[in-house]
């Protein structure tokens, strides 16, 4: 069997759909929601790699390496509002995220 | 490099961003004693970047075609930067006395109105990304920069995940705009053919704009972060960032899909009576100030999408001068906000205006009349706003937009006039402290702005952004 492209994108909307659906599924564990969000980060990359790779332009892989900077520095920030979180509330359970409603 | 064509479109981001550069050095070396002068600094740098943006307001194209400027966006950026200047002057003294003063707040200041730049000046969806991206990740770590307030910390913590998710989105929509019209750059995509592949990026990329304005669908995060967030930030995050994304928003629309406009005609109205409505009644039952003017945020944004629906010729002036004048009476209000301080703590509730016609008359005068702006009372700067939005939409023969429109202002004069009413007829509690001289300034300035003296100024921003503009 040849790989198209059609497989690559398949392949790319699926993991975004695990991505998106970890964000609003998971009740237990922020930390789970930081990797549902480098997971959806991820499957744009494979998306636009096999892009550029079908449509032989080199635009789509040097997207993509600007999205694994913006990644890591977004992992960052997370990480750091997260500690501040923890050291506030002493738990990082997504049901106590609670203090602000209405 | 062609440096001229460089200097000619880019010279306030190249500026904001060695600046920037320079005072993270300057924190760095100085460390608590760069604090308060950092935000006078800050503050100066910004101005300065809003004097730049206005000195080469016919902007250029720069970097193959990565960044473009004209008249529109400079217009927009000199405000955006003005905004970001003004709310950080008036955060000085609430920094101050929440022993919140560190230089880091200046920076991440600077930095998000150079995101802000970035995205305005986007002719490409990797400039708009990344312009994105810089706005954001300052803005989260603005949101919880009381580190030691667990409200704080939990406003940045919901800004942050859903703020990521909507990033996401856009990515996502960009790979497939970039996959499906083979191009990333805004005029090649207007130029692509238009399928079903286009229509959803085009839907995703809309999703993720609507968040970062927070328009209706993916609203949910305005009224937490702006109740936990520091007041002076709220005061950033409701005047400049806005006006940014809205402006973006267009472009994007305008530039990349402006022969689509019935792919995202409809989208955009449901998006906008949507956010009207949600702002309108989501308002009503609220007891807590900042989250009142969360909601009024929502509907205003909402108004702004009607000019986004008119399309380019029709809506984009009529886009720039409401937001425009949001964003100052924000300034204003949040300037009230601050002012609000009792017994060394802020308090935020509608009830604790009560009486201020009688403690604090001009605080009371002048909030009544940015309050009325924002609810567009007839001789007020908002008004004509309204009236420019509604003007944009009766053109391009939105009618059931427009009615929605005025049915929404109608039912959230309601939450207003119930502000008014406390601040003028409520039983009379003990003044607030005295505020600062810059805060003061600001809030007496919004006033004055607000009153017809802004008809003049809208005439020659919409005459400079390429509409025209009439009264009635």
């Amino acid at each position: 069997m040849e790989l198209t492209l059609a497989h690559y994108l398949s392949l790319s909307a699926a993991l975004f759909t695990i991505g998106v659906f970890g964000i609003f599924v998971n009740r237990k564990n922020i930390i789970v929601i930081l990797m549902s969000l480098e997971l959806m980060l991820l499957s744009v990359n494979i998306n636009l790699v096999a892009f550029g790779a079908f449509n032989g332009d080199i635009k789509g892989q040097i997207f993509a390496m600007l999205v694994l900077t913006v990644a890591a520095a977004e992992a960052a920030v997370g990480l750091a509002i997260l500690v501040t979180y923890f050291r506030n509330r002493g738990d990082i359970a997504v049901e106590d995220v609670n203090l602000m409603r209405g | 490099m062609n440096w001229d064509e460089i200097f000619a479109a880019a010279t306030p981001e190249l500026y904001l961003a060695f600046a920037g550069l320079i005072a993270v050095v300057l924190g760095a070396v100085l460390r608590e004693r760069f604090a308060t002068v950092s935000i006078k600094a800050g503050a100066l740098i910004l101005l300065g970047a809003c004097a730049l943006s206005l000195f080469n307001i016919e902007g250029g194209v720069a970097f193959n075609g990565l960044w473009e400027t004209d008249r529109f966006t400079n217009l927009a950026k000199a405000v955006c930067y003005f905004c970001a200047g003004v709310a950080l002057l008036i955060a000085e003294p609430y920094l101050v006395k929440e022993r919140l003063i560190r230089y880091e707040y200046a920076l991440l200041v600077i930095f998000a109105s150079l995101g802000m730049g970035i995205t305005l000046s986007a002719n490409d969806l990797m400039t708009l990304y990344l312009g994105i991206e810089t706005l954001s990740l300052s803005s989260y770590v603005l949101a919880a920069f009381n580190r030691d307030s667990q409200r704080s910390s939990e406003a940045g913590l919901k800004y942050f995940v859903l703020g990521a998710l909507a990033s996401g989105l856009i990515l996502y929509g960009s790979s497939l705009v970039y996959g499906f019209s083979g191009s990333t750059n805004y005029d090649a995509i207007a130029q692509a053919e238009f399928g079903i592949g286009l229509v959803f990026g085009l839907v995703l990329l809309i999703t993720g704009l609507a968040f970062k304005v927070s328009a209706a669908p993916l609203h949910v995060w305005t009224p937490d972060v702006y109740e936990g967030a520091p007041t002076p930030v709220v005061a950033f995050f409701a005047s400049a960032p806005k006006l940014a994304s809205m402006v973006v928003f267009a472009t994007i629309l305008f530039e990349a899909f402006g022969n689509a406009i019935d792919q995202w005609q409809d989208v955009i109205l449901i998006i906008s009576g949507a956010s009207m409505l949600i702002g309108a009644f989501g308002a009503l039952r609220q007891t807590n100030l900042k989250r009142l003017f969360a909601y009024s945020s929502i509907g205003n944004m909402g108004y702004a999408l009607i000019a986004l629906a008119a399309g380019e010729d029709i809506g984009g002036p009529a886009l720039l001068v409401y937001m425009v004048i949001y964003a100052l009476s924000q300034l204003g209000i949040f300037g009230v906000l601050l002012s609000m301080r009792r017994r060394g703590g802020m308090v935020e509730d509608i009830s604790e205006l009560s009486g201020l016609s009688s403690t604090m008359p001009w605080l009371a005068v002048c909030m009544t009349a940015l309050v009325f702006s924002v609810a567009g009372i007839p001789p007020l700067g908002g008004f004509f706003g309204k009236l420019v939005v509604f003007q944009a939409g009766v053109e391009a023969g939105l009618w059931p937009i427009v009615i929605i429109g005025v049915i929404a202002s109608v039912v959230s004069l309601g939450y207003y006039l119930r502000i008014i009413m406390i601040m003028w007829g409520g039983d009379k509690l003990a003044p607030f402290e005295n505020m600062s001289g810059t805060v003061g300034i600001t809030v007496s300035a919004a006033t004055i702005l607000a009153f017809p003296v802004f008809t003049v100024v809208i005439g020659w921003m919409m005459s400079l952004a390429g509409g025209s503009f009439s009264l009635g």
